[in-house]
């Protein structure tokens, strides 16, 4: 089993490392009983073909099994590299690993960025692999970890550099608290008093595609499949339908209100609390009552 | 500049997936087609891009005799040609999607200079179909991409890729190249009217290729256990506002 991970202190790839000693199991069950731990040194830069190739290197080395990754950006897109290199297939973001039998292995894995699970067969003579994130929990690695040297000379796609993006106020990705708005806003003005509930509550304003596909809010601001994943305190969803799209990036919320005049809507079925109305009334007014409770 | 966009068609679900009886797919009987939102993000950029430096613009989907949807969909905003690659419906594993693709990228009289995915398909999220294209085509790529700009009068282009942190990741590749793109990178226009016109008489050209054994076999699909939320309905318009504010407190946010 080799393991490729981003740093020993990633949780992703803690959990990459646990899903591996748990993959196969003891060597009568199949598994080949160790895992190796293989990882770039700090410092180097990024080249995604390049890197892929040492762990190729690697791999002929020893000729683990199964290799897996943590389901990052990097992850899923490394083992994209070695799977294309070895001509393998590569089951991305895998819940489970079911067995191996010859030459086919059957996993569990995500689809539609959370909201549907598929079990699928992979055949190969390795298994390649990605952990998707939250799996199993993650602990801390304790075997020493192999550094690999990529051969950076003559790679075409190698990063440069890193720009900073300046973002203002609370990031949505960490905020405690978000309030998010939907098409029932109506209008790019329509959030101000989503904005000012969200500074309020020392949150930060999210909000649904329908949003930010007619320009009213930056992509950035986007919850979703395809916009940011968040796990906040509260999340407050104010004039949201509830598509699976949009829940796949907050049911990790561990409270949600929903706020809609639609009682069938179905963010309703994901949601702990409702206030059935008019966002553009009920949003202000829990607002003024905050202000009240503090006495201001 | 040749610029190439793959997309795939997938089914637009609302608030609920229903699987269909053998459980492996989504049933669609109610349910309109789109493209992922990275896709239509890739798109509109190989549109800009033309627009910006001349050339011509490509859209290619491997997908049932239906997704000639999606293609006139793409055509509507200003591709301007389309390759269909017609299947039977059944979905095919990211490496003979792959396959299929380069082999059309191949038989093109003029090679794309740059194919642009998106970084992940909507429905089978496998996050490969571009590297593997790359790989087998020799040319570099750079995925996840949120800006792109060429340089050195097309030689080269520019690509920033976003990371967790916020930040973002340069790279300066040469031409020809592929890119995988992710929503953000611009805001896709609507079709307008004559758009719409235009793009039914725009040129698609169909092939069927045959379909390989897939290494990556979908078995069965699942919904996942429901949130196992319950809602308390705290009331009707304004009113409701105290005991929002009763719940506000009780999470110790007031
Ligand atoms: C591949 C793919 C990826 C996607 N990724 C994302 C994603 O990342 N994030 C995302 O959000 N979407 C995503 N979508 C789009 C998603 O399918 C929905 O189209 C979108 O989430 C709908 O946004 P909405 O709920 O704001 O709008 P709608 O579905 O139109 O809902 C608007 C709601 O507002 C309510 N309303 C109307 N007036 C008021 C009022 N005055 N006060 C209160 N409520 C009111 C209505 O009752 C309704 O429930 C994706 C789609 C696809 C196909
Ligand atoms: N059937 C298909 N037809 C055309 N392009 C596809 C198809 N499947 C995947 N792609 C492209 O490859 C990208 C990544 O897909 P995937 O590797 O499945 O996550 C997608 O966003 C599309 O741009």
């Amino acid at each position: 089993m080799l393991a490729f991970i981003e740093s020993t202190d990633h949780e992703l790839s803690q959990q990459a490392v646990v899903f591996a000693r748990g993959c196969l199991g003891p060597p009568d069950e199949g598994g080949d009983g160790t895992v190796s731990v293989v990882a770039v040194a700090d410092g180097t830069p990024y080249a995604p073909a390049a890197w892929a190739q040492a762990i190729v290197g690697r791999i002929r080395e020893s000729a683990p099994v199964v290799v897996l990754a943590p389901g990052t950006d990097r992850g899923n897109e490394l083992l994209a590299h070695v799977a294309a290199i070895l001509d393998l297939p590569l089951a991305a973001n895998c819940t489970d690993l079911g067995g191996r039998g010859g030459e086919v292995a059957t996993v569990s894995r995500v689809r539609w960025g959370g909201s549907l699970l598929e079990v699928a067969h992979v055949h190969g003579s390795r298994l390649l692999l990605t952990v998707a994130p939250h799996a199993v929990p993650a602990a801390p690695i304790e075997v020493p970890v192999e550094l690999l040297t990529p051969d950076l000379a003559g790679a075409a796609a190698v990063v440069r550099e890193r720009v900073e993006v300046s973002t203002a106020g609370v990031s949505l990705a960490d905020a405690p608290v978000v309030v998010s708005g939907g098409r029932g806003v109506g209008s790019a003005e329509g959030f101000a008093v989503i904005e000012e509930l969200a500074a309020l509550l020392g949150g930060a304003v999210g909000c649904s595609r329908a949003v930010t596909s007619a320009g009213w809010r930056p992509h950035s601001d986007q919850v979703g499949q395809t916009g940011t994943k968040i796990s906040p305190e509260l999340y407050i969803a104010c004039g949201i339908s509830g598509a699976t799209q949009h829940m796949a990036g907050c049911k990790g919320a561990k409270k949600l209100l929903a706020i809609n005049p639609d009682a069938e809507a179905s963010i309703f079925a994901s949601a702990d609390y409702g206030v059935i109305g008019d966002l553009h009334t009920v949003v202000p007014a829990i607002s003024a009552e905050l202000l009240k409770a503090r006495g201001a | 500049m040749n610029v190439l966009v793959c997309v795939k068609r997938v089914p637009l679900t609302g608030g609920r997936i229903v699987l269909t009886d053998d459980e492996r797919a989504i049933s669609t009987k109610h349910l309109g087609f789109t493209i992922s939102p990275h896709e239509e993000c890739g798109a509109e950029e190989a549109v800009r891009i033309v627009e910006q430096h001349g050339g011509s613009s490509t859209v290619l989907t491997l997908g049932p005799p239906e997704a000639e949807e999606q293609l006139r969909d793409v055509m509507a905003i200003g591709v301007d040609r389309a390759i269909h690659l017609v299947t039977d419906g059944d979905e095919w594993d990211p490496q003979a999607t792959a396959a299929a693709i380069v082999a059309a990228v191949r038989a093109e009289a003029a090679a794309p200079d740059l194919i642009v995915f998106g970084n992940e398909s909507a429905d089978a999220g496998n996050y490969q179909v571009p590297i593997r294209v790359a790989h087998a085509l020799g040319r570099p790529c750079v995925t996840g991409v949120q800006a792109i700009a060429l340089e050195d009068g097309g030689g080269t282009v520019r690509l920033e890729q976003e990371v967790p942190s916020g930040a973002r990741d340069v790279y300066v590749v040469p031409l020809p190249a592929v890119v995988s793109v992710k929503e953000g990178l611009n805001l896709p226009r609507y079709p307008s009217v004559p758009g719409r016109l235009r793009a039914k008489r725009k040129p698609v050209q169909f092939s069927t290729p045959p379909r390989p054994e897939p290494r990556l076999e979908l078995v069965r699909l699942a919904v996942p256990p429901g949130s196992g939320r319950q809602v308390t309905v705290l009331g009707h318009g304004p009113e409701a506002a105290p005991a929002v504010v009763g719940l506000l407190a009780e999470l110790g946010l007031v």
